[in-house]
């Protein structure tokens, strides 16, 4: 990290996911009051950025599924130091993957239309929704990633042994960890 | 029956002739990486996860069924057989659509075992997604294609074992799958005994248990080694 | 049929030859029949009738002429001359005047013809492959009766060792060895068994064979069986080989009624039945254990071995398998000595090597060569070179278990070892050449698809394996693979030649492994600057997203 006593910077990111993730991230419970002081939060789901900023740690949630994910991964492939594939849906695609047995045509078909109770009809026009790509992606098959935690979510533990690895200028550990 | 020595990994090891490098090992507290291979059933080389390293020959050789030999030299955890391993089990994960996150043996599941041992944390290679569906016509039991390896345990324990030859493997290459009998649901197999043996060697959550959700399901894997000593032994003892 | 009576027949059918005024050969292999042979075999039939000539003038229909890309072939014997791109208005003149379709005829001491040397091909498109007579005036069945009466079967294995001949299926391991081990297991029960599964794209050496001289192959089977003790063979021949699966039907048939298959050949104690099974399309089958699996009746994959064939094949017992040309050579080597045999070829691979030409060459066709024949020789004095004014760019032996050689490469010798040494195979004789125009990234490509196609299943590398290499090389031409992509393929060579189960899988790299040798730059244009150097495939670029 910066050697001029500035604090690491964290950014967790929320793509193709349910946020599960991040809820998870959310159980480090009292050790989140812990790790307070000792990074700065530059962007999360819940702040409002315009622009990704330059950060230190991004943990990315969620699969690469649509032409947002696209370009908001490019960009903060760009801004972060170090990049870590946060959760099953971004290291394997896994739920958001699901849809990639078929076709863009008939996943769209299947949510807006058959299964639609209220307003059935497909969004168009003006990149209300954004595009769907071919197939969801995870995270790794478009930039590149340096870490993996994987879990559907991963733990509270594991969330919190790879952040204080990363602050310690570690390469986190594996210990315990599964796969799949 | 003679004794045979021999070393595995450094150990100086001794089996019996006729005993396989891969038996031989796990008596010997090496653990070599399988996955086609169950105690109790035959084997067939196919899954080419326990292939091992014998000093003089130029090609790596599957230790389950290569016999020991006196005098024999195996190395089973080289450099080169772990990356060889990492990948075919990356090619596993790959394959099919194992979306562990949503799999009734979820943490119970050799699959999974198998990544961790050789330290996976992500795949490189494409994921296939190939447009596979589950067949739960059986009462008890269902079989999901999407989570299955093609280890052919299930042919292999309803033909040698419970004698029923209901399962089989159809088509070819990646398209192969597990049919039971000539391609009908399971829940019509005439052959079929429903004695759900081949659920519990199944090595993931490909054969598993109706009724059960995510992470729920334990497979019994001594149940095998049961009925082979009962066999051969004529004593029913776990 | 005795021995004494062999010969007869044999002198009686060459003088009933000898005295019509002309004996007219019609190639009816599937190259010419392709183009309208049978129609013109049938035409020349009903001239013969309406000219009045019957019993002086004969059609008959032969195997392959070797020139397939001149079709419709037709000799002739009044004039000993040979007729291309023939059609059934030539009907009348071939029958008596011949010689008045000059314009039609082929120069016969073009290289094409006298650089060859015909053993395996000695017969094929000079006698009948219907008619069991043909063979036997042309010489057939003397080499059996020469090892049942005079060779013994340890004489017979003897020349079969001395000849040096090694099987022509593609692995070359030594023909007499291989009979050596069979022999000397013991147990009454033994199986030969040939294989006729040939499955490499653009290869139709055996199928040549089978079809136009399959009493050859079964003389052969039969001197194996008598040298090896075994008394049951059998032909796996693949279903696509229609004809060939007919004509050997009868020559089965006609050898049994004959005494030279069945019980009491030749009059001696010894018996040899032959059985056909057939093929259901599966490329795996060529595979020796997949192919017995499958006789059995089994699903056709391949087991580890060993134990191998020899020691446990067909149902537990000795079985010796051999490849179909294997099978071609041992009637002219028995019959001639395993000496004469080896006086032909290099000093490791000898006797001739068959091959069918394919590609971006002028004479496409079937070919047989001594071995160590320089490629350039069979290429582009045989073959005629790359036609249209491009340029020579790579040969592929071995189909896709064997590798490219590129044109530094063409002065290399035909044979196991030189071939082996420079990343190919000699295969069972497909040679395909391709020109400036061929993308070797997509030619790659084209050979793991086969693969992937073809992969039993059962083991994960090949299964899965080829999958992702074909997988990546068709990102490749589509622009859409990354370098990261190429360092995986080359792991996933590696791979699949150390851990799949059998020769299908641990050779379905070479394809990648000798274009990447000596094409590299090839691929690198594709994964770098999304650009194809033969402009064969469309760069799309990276529209999906992914890198």
């Amino acid at each position: 990290m910066d050697p001029v006593n500035r604090k690491p910077s964290l950014a967790t990111v929320w793509l193709g996911g349910c946020s599960g993730c991040h809820m998870s991230f959310l159980d480090l419970d009292e050790r989140l009051i812990e790790l307070a002081p000792l990074v700065e939060v530059k962007a999360s789901p819940l702040t409002d950025y315009k622009d990704f900023p330059e950060v230190d740690i991004t943990l990315v949630e969620g699969a690469v599924a649509n032409r947002d994910h696209l370009e908001h991964i490019r960009t903060i492939r760009k801004r972060s130091k170090v990049l870590v594939s946060f959760g099953d849906c971004a290291v394997t695609g896994n739920v958001t993957g699901m849809r990639n047995a078929f076709s863009v045509p008939d996943c769209i078909n299947r949510s807006y239309r058959d299964n639609s109770a209220v307003v059935v009809g497909i969004p168009s026009g003006n990149s209300v929704v954004p595009e769907l790509l071919e197939r969801a992606h995870p995270v790794h098959e478009v930039v590149d990633v340096d870490y993996y935690l994987p879990g559907c979510p991963p733990d509270g533990d594991a969330i919190h042994q790879l952040l204080v690895d990363l602050l310690n200028g570690r390469a986190p550990s594996s210990d315990g960890r599964r796969f799949g | 029956m003679s004794v045979v020595t021999l070393e595995i990994d450094g150990k100086v090891c001794t089996g019996v002739s006729g005993e396989t490098v891969f038996d031989v090992a796990w008596n010997n507290g090496v653990k070599i990486p399988r996955l086609c291979h169950i105690g109790g059933l035959p084997n067939i080389g196919a899954c080419r996860l326990c292939l091992v390293e014998v000093e003089g020959q130029k090609k790596l050789l599957p230790a389950c069924i290569t016999p020991v030999q006196e005098g024999m030299v195996v190395r089973t955890w080289s450099e080169k057989l772990i990356a060889h391993r990492r990948l075919i089990v990356e090619l596993l994960f790959a394959e099919r659509n194992h979306v562990c996150s949503v799999c009734v043996v979820n943490r119970n599941c050799e699959l999974q075992d198998l990544a961790v041992e050789l330290g996976l944390d992500h795949i490189r290679l494409r994921y296939q997604f190939p447009k596979l569906v589950a067949d739960t016509s059986h009462e008890r039991f269902g079989l999901d294609h999407n989570r299955c390896v093609l280890c052919t345990r299930c042919v292999r324990v309803c033909d040698e074992v419970e004698g029923a030859h209901t399962w089989d493997v159809s088509r070819r290459g990646a398209l192969s799958q597990i049919i039971a009998d000539l391609g009908e649901p399971w829940g019509e197999s005439d052959t079929c005994t429903s004695c759900g043996k081949c659920v519990q060697v199944c090595p993931t959550g490909a054969l598993f248990e109706k009724g059960k959700a995510v992470s729920e399901m334990r497979k019994d894997r001594g149940f095998l080694k049961y009925i082979v000593t009962a066999r051969e032994k004529g004593q029913w003892i776990r | 049929m005795t021995v004494e009576e062999l010969f007869d027949q044999q002198a009686a059918e060459v003088e009933r030859q000898n005295a019509l005024e002309n004996r007219i050969y019609c190639c009816t292999a599937a190259g010419c029949v392709s183009c309208g042979s049978e129609a013109v075999r049938k035409a020349i039939g009903e001239e013969i009738k309406s000219q009045g000539l019957t019993g002086k003038v004969e059609v008959c229909g032969t195997g392959c002429m070797g020139l397939c890309s001149k079709g419709p072939l037709v000799r002739t014997s009044k004039d000993d001359a040979l007729y291309g791109g023939v059609d059934v208005s030539n009907a009348a003149a071939l029958v008596s005047a011949p010689e008045t379709l000059a314009p039609l005829r082929i120069d016969t001491s073009a290289p094409f013809f006298i650089k060859q040397k015909k053993i395996v091909l000695g017969n094929s498109g000079r006698v009948d492959p219907e008619k069991i007579m043909d063979y036997i005036a042309a010489g057939g069945y003397q080499a059996l009766a020469r090892a049942c009466t005079e060779l013994g079967p340890a004489g017979t294995l003897d020349e079969v060792k001395k000849s040096g001949l090694r099987g022509r299926g593609g692995a070359g391991y030594p023909t007499g060895l291989k009979w050596e081990l069979v022999a000397r297991q013991p147990g009454d029960v033994k199986y030969v068994v040939c294989n006729a599964d040939e499955g490499d794209p653009g290869a139709f050496m055996d199928r040549s064979v089978l079809e136009g001289d399959p009493h050859r192959v079964l003389e052969g089977m039969a001197i194996a069986a008598y040298a090896v003790g075994a008394q049951q063979g059998y032909i796996y021949v693949r279903g696509e080989y229609a004809l060939a699966i007919q004509r050997l039907q009868l020559a089965i048939r006609q050898a049994e009624r004959e005494r030279l298959l069945g019980n009491r050949i030749l009059d001696s104690a010894f018996q040899f039945r032959v059985d056909l099974r057939i093929g259901a399309g599966a490329f795996v089958c060529g595979e020796e254990t997949a192919l017995l699996a499958s006789i059995e009746g089994r699903r056709g994959q391949p087991r580890p071995r060993p134990p191998y064939p020899p020691e446990a094949g067909l149902w537990g017992k000795p079985t010796l398998i051999n490849n179909v040309e294997t099978f071609a050579n041992i009637p002219p080597l028995i019959q001639n000595g395993g000496e004469w045999f080896a006086s032909t070829g290099t000093a490791t691979s000898k006797g001739t090597k068959v091959f069918a030409l394919a590609g971006k060459i002028a004479n496409t066709g079937l070919i047989e060569v001594p071995m160590g024949t320089p490629l350039r020789e069979i290429l582009f004095d045989i073959g005629g070179g790359v036609p249209g004014g491009l340029e020579f760019k790579a040969a592929q032996t071995g189909g896709p278990s064997g590798g490219c050689i590129p044109a530094e490469f063409l002065d290399t010798p035909v044979d196991y070892e030189s071939l082996a040494r420079i990343g190919s195979i000699m295969g069972s004789g497909g040679l395909i050449v391709m020109d400036s125009s061929s993308c070797m990234v997509d030619v790659a490509r084209f050979f793991m698809e086969f693969c992937m196609d073809e992969s039993c299943g059962k083991c994960i590398p090949c299964r899965a394996g080829t999958v992702q290499m074909h997988d990546i090389l068709l990102r490749m031409t589509k622009g859409e693979a990354s370098s990261r992509d190429m360092a995986i393929l080359e792991e996933l060579c590696t791979l699949l030649r150390e851990t799949s189960l059998c020769g299908l899988g641990q050779t379905a790299p070479n394809p990648v492994v000798s274009t990447l040798r000596y094409f590299r730059p090839e691929y690198e244009m594709h994964i770098r600057d999304h650009r194809c150097p033969a402009g064969l495939c469309e760069m799309k670029g990276n529209e999906g997203g992914a890198r």
